[in-house]
């Protein structure tokens, strides 16, 4: 590796790990509201992974690759928890389920010993390499884009525009509901578990409501038409803070702007071009 | 004992019923998850507070105050960020989605403006006295909390159910088409149906604000856990439902507290909630409009 | 000649209105079978108990003999039924290509595996999908608007491509809910032609239509509807001459004069 890589890489790590977890959150929102549905959990189920992260690399010897599989598994069974009896109502059940979902994860995390309590967990070992959590959020990429391009990403945009119509055609409406929902828990997961071995301190606070609302505030920024618009949202608003210090105080005022503003007058975000998947034969 | 614990229960679920009361209303008739509600909660209040500390007003008079505030700031609220998406047809998640937004927003800079430490009602804002019912006792501020939500009750059915006001905004909750159709103005019962909502929102605030003497601006964010729960388990937009679960998870919140744990209350709402949605979603009176796909 | 979809005894009922009560009939292969009846007769929900869209309160419904009242909506498709809507429902900010092939939904195979790492398989589908779903916008004459946001399609057009995309599931049944609904005397001529062509393709078509004309020159066979009950079911002309159908549309009045100059009529011969 050339030294000036090296070097950039070395003053930029913390930055560049929260553009590539910030990209994963922001991709597992994407997955929800593909389907039409929403989900304020995400920074719950991040939570949970992290949490599980961390407590396997403290307390066992697993390898980093199944420490991570259990930090998806945990957050998708909290999902299925909360979100299957949801499946068949109207999505603001969803939203309210999951709204709850952080708030009593918070007051387990405090009360329980084996997480810390209120302090949090320290000394989690620093398992996060630059380049894996890059290439988990290339990999994701690529997969939730392969999927979206295919009959299973038209059946999603096809529930997100009249999902009566959907249901008509042979869509499976609570399948994909509940397939995209453990999807995205999953992959909040691996990016909560990333983030804990990326700072080595977690607290319960990191997984509060202002997270919830930030992650959303990534998908809704770039748009939801393709899974890039998501992750060019993160990358704004993780990149923006840095860039203009004051924004950093203002963290809520700003994010919660960002979403009014782009709700009520770019609905499709600052990359609306939807994917492209079938072309006129010749 | 036992009697304490119950009497304790039914005022905890009377604040719960208290707040949920307009929140289920706008679900009801507007038919959206409006998340700034506990915006109006909080503020009313603050106003109230600020009543009485600054300006030295006597309780009587801060409360129509911070009522008429909450209500004023839910009509504006709405009217800048939910007509504007009724008016586009967008998804029921996108108003939702808007709200998220904007509450966050509000309490990032009432926070900023306000600080978040806790501030309390002068001494003697209310008498301190207590009443004694057999072993039972209440305070105060419990047999106001009480009165109160039955007198706000008892006028919300009246006003739903007895009044011309009431009729139309009932047609709006059924079907705003139609409504409009039967030359019920939609626009104008949207802004009562905001206006009522945030008064009722207002006058919870000022009197569990009371009641628990602890006044920052998050405390609307705690309360909306709760008023999550209680429309959930009372069904959407079913205001006898609101009432009656309301009324079971303060009673489950002091049983669990005092029998468990006093740890375990704060997972009561989000347990009751889950466990409604896997067994119940029209909610425990079975009557909420549940739409499935 | 066998019953494709037989529907037995029938009920749905909001909140204590019949909406369909106690309704049977029979609709056979091949055959063009149209549901008429005035405003609020029931004939929309009959078609979403068909599809699933409300589930029946009794009764039940056989399609090629089977009783699908306990499938879910999506199954059905699967089945062979498909359907257009009163008020369109498409997709709106899809392409009208994307749209009917989206249609094809419950036809495809490739599994999530495939797609999740772009394997040739689910690639090779994508593309017959494609040449069929061009294909059907050719049938219905789309064929020049394929990459066209739908939502952006004049309502005529809308209509015909809720019926291509009804198409492209390969139904047996398609059931038509007043697809000449808002269109001119020309567009409704065109659309009775399209619909012949989809009958010589062998696909049932149960139709919903106001429109008395379009119905008489494409049905061989009526149901009439009225306040959610059957009350007359036969070939048009028997069903035109039916006292009980035209005092459903005309009010008892008129049918009194009818049947009085019905009478005076016979008189003189
Ligand atoms: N979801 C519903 N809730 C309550 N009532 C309904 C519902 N759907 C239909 N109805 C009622 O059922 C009756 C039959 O309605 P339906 O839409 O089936 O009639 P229709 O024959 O299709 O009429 P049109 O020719 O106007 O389309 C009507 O009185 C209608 O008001
Ligand atoms: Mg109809």
């Amino acid at each position: 590796m050339p030294i000036w890589l090296d070097d950039f890489l070395w003053t930029y790590q913390t930055l560049i790990h929260s553009l590539g977890i910030n990209g994963l959150l922001a991709l597992s929102m994407y997955v929800v509201l593909a389907v039409g549905q929403l989900s304020l959990g995400q920074a719950a189920f991040m939570g949970l992974g992290a949490y599980t992260g961390a407590l396997l690399s403290l307390h066992t010897g697993l390898p980093f690759a199944l420490v991570l599989a259990g930090s998806a598994v945990v957050p998708v069974l909290a999902a299925a928890a909360v979100g299957l009896p949801t499946l068949r109502l109207t999505g603001v059940y969803l939203a309210i389920a999951t709204i709850g979902l952080g708030e009593v994860l918070r007051v387990i995390y405090v009360n329980a010993e084996i997480t810390g309590g209120a302090l949090g967990l320290g000394g989690i070992p620093g398992r996060s390499a630059t380049w894996i959590i890059l290439l988990l959020l290339a990999g994701a990429l690529g997969g939730v884009w392969l999927v979206g391009r295919s009959r299973f990403g038209r059946a999603m945009e096809a529930m997100r525009g009249d999902q009566t119509a959907a249901a008509v055609i042979g869509v499976n409406v609570p399948a994909y509901h509940l397939g995209a929902l453990l999807a995205s828990a999953a992959l909040a997961g691996v990016a909560g578990a990333l983030s804990a071995h990326s700072s080595t301190f977690i607290s319960p606070d990191d997984y509060a409501f202002e997270a919830a609302v930030t992650i959303l505030s990534f998908a809704i920024l770039g748009g939801i038409g393709s899974p890039l618009g998501p992750v060019v949202g993160a990358l704004v608003l993780t990149l923006l803070p840095e860039l203009l210090r004051p924004l950093h105080d203002f963290r809520g005022v700003f994010n919660g702007l960002i979403i009014v503003l782009v709700v009520l007058f770019l609905p499709r975000g600052i990359l609306p071009w939807p994917m492209t998947r079938l072309r006129k034969p010749l | 004992m036992f009697a304490q614990q119950l009497a304790n229960g039914l005022v905890l679920g009377a604040t719960y019923a208290l707040f949920a009361l307009g929140f289920t209303l706008m679900v009801g008739v507007l038919r959206v998850i409006n998340l700034t509600y506990g915006f109006y909660f909080t503020l009313g209040a603050l106003v109230a507070l600020a009543g009485c500390r600054d300006l030295g007003l006597s309780l009587w008079l801060a409360l129509p105050l911070g009522m008429l505030a909450a209500g004023l700031a839910a009509v504006i609220i709405d009217t800048a960020l939910l007509t504007p998406l009724r008016r586009a047809r967008a998804p029921e998640l996108a108003s939702l989605m808007v709200t998220l937004g904007a509450v966050l927003l509000l309490y990032s800079v009432l926070s900023m403006g306000l600080g978040t430490e806790i501030r309390r009602f002068p001494l003697g804002t209310l008498p301190a006295g207590a009443v004694m019912l057999g072993e039972v006792r209440l305070g105060a501020a419990q047999i106001l909390i009480v009165v109160t939500t039955l007198v706000m009750v008892l006028g919300l059915w009246v006003l739903l159910s007895r009044t011309r006001l009431g009729l139309a905004l009932r047609a709006v909750a059924e079907n705003p088409d139609a409504a409009s159709l039967m030359a019920i103005s939609v626009p104008r019962m949207v802004m009562a149906t905001s206006l009522l909502s945030g008064v009722l929102a207002g006058a919870a605030g000022v009197l569990i604000g009371l009641n628990q003497n602890a006044i920052q601006p998050y405390m609307g964010e705690t309360m909306m856990l709760r008023g999550f729960a209680v429309i959930i388990i009372g069904g959407l937009g079913d205001v006898r439902g609101a009432v009656a679960a309301g009324l079971v998870l303060g009673v489950a919140e002091v049983m669990a507290a005092g029998y468990i744990d006093s740890m375990v209350k704060d997972g009561v709402a989000f347990t009751l909630m889950v466990l409604v949605l896997w067994l119940k979603p029209a909610g425990l009176l079975g009557r909420a409009r549940v739409t499935r796909a | 000649m066998t019953a494709l979809l037989e529907v037995s005894r029938a009920s749905k009922q909001y909140r204590g209105l019949a909406a369909v009560d106690d309704v049977s009939f029979t609709v056979e292969a091949g055959r063009v079978h149209g549901l008429i009846g005035p405003n609020g007769a029931g004939k929309t929900t009959l078609f979403n108990l068909i599809s699933g869209l409300v589930p029946l309160d009794e009764g039940n419904i056989l399609f090629e003999g089977r009783d699908i009242a306990p499938l879910p909506i999506h199954a059905r498709a699967g089945l062979g039924i498909a359907r257009t809507f009163q008020n369109i429902r498409i997709f709106e900010d899809m392409t009208v290509l994307e749209t009917v092939a989206a249609g094809a939904h419950a036809r495809l195979s490739a599994p999530f595996w495939h797609c999740l790492l772009g394997l040739p398989r689910s690639r090779a589908e994508e593309r017959r999908v494609a040449a069929e779903a061009l294909e059907a916008l050719e049938f219905v004459g789309l064929a020049d608007r394929a990459q066209t946001r739908a939502g952006d399609l004049a309502y005529g057009e809308q209509r015909r491509l809720e019926i291509a995309r009804g198409l492209a599931s390969r139904p047996r049944l398609l059931l038509l809910d007043e697809p000449a609904a808002g269109m001119n005397p020309h567009e409704t001529a065109d659309l009775a032609c399209l619909l012949r062509r989809v009958c010589e393709r062998g696909v049932t078509l149960l139709l919903v239509e106001h429109d008395m004309g379009f119905i008489m020159t494409l049905c061989c066979r009526l149901t009439v509807l009225n306040f959610g009950r059957r009350i007359a079911c036969g070939t048009p002309q028997e069903v035109r001459t039916n006292p009980a159908v035209i005092e459903a549309y005309l009010g008892t009045k008129a049918a009194a004069r009818l049947a009085a100059r019905a009478g005076r009529e016979e008189g003189w011969q």
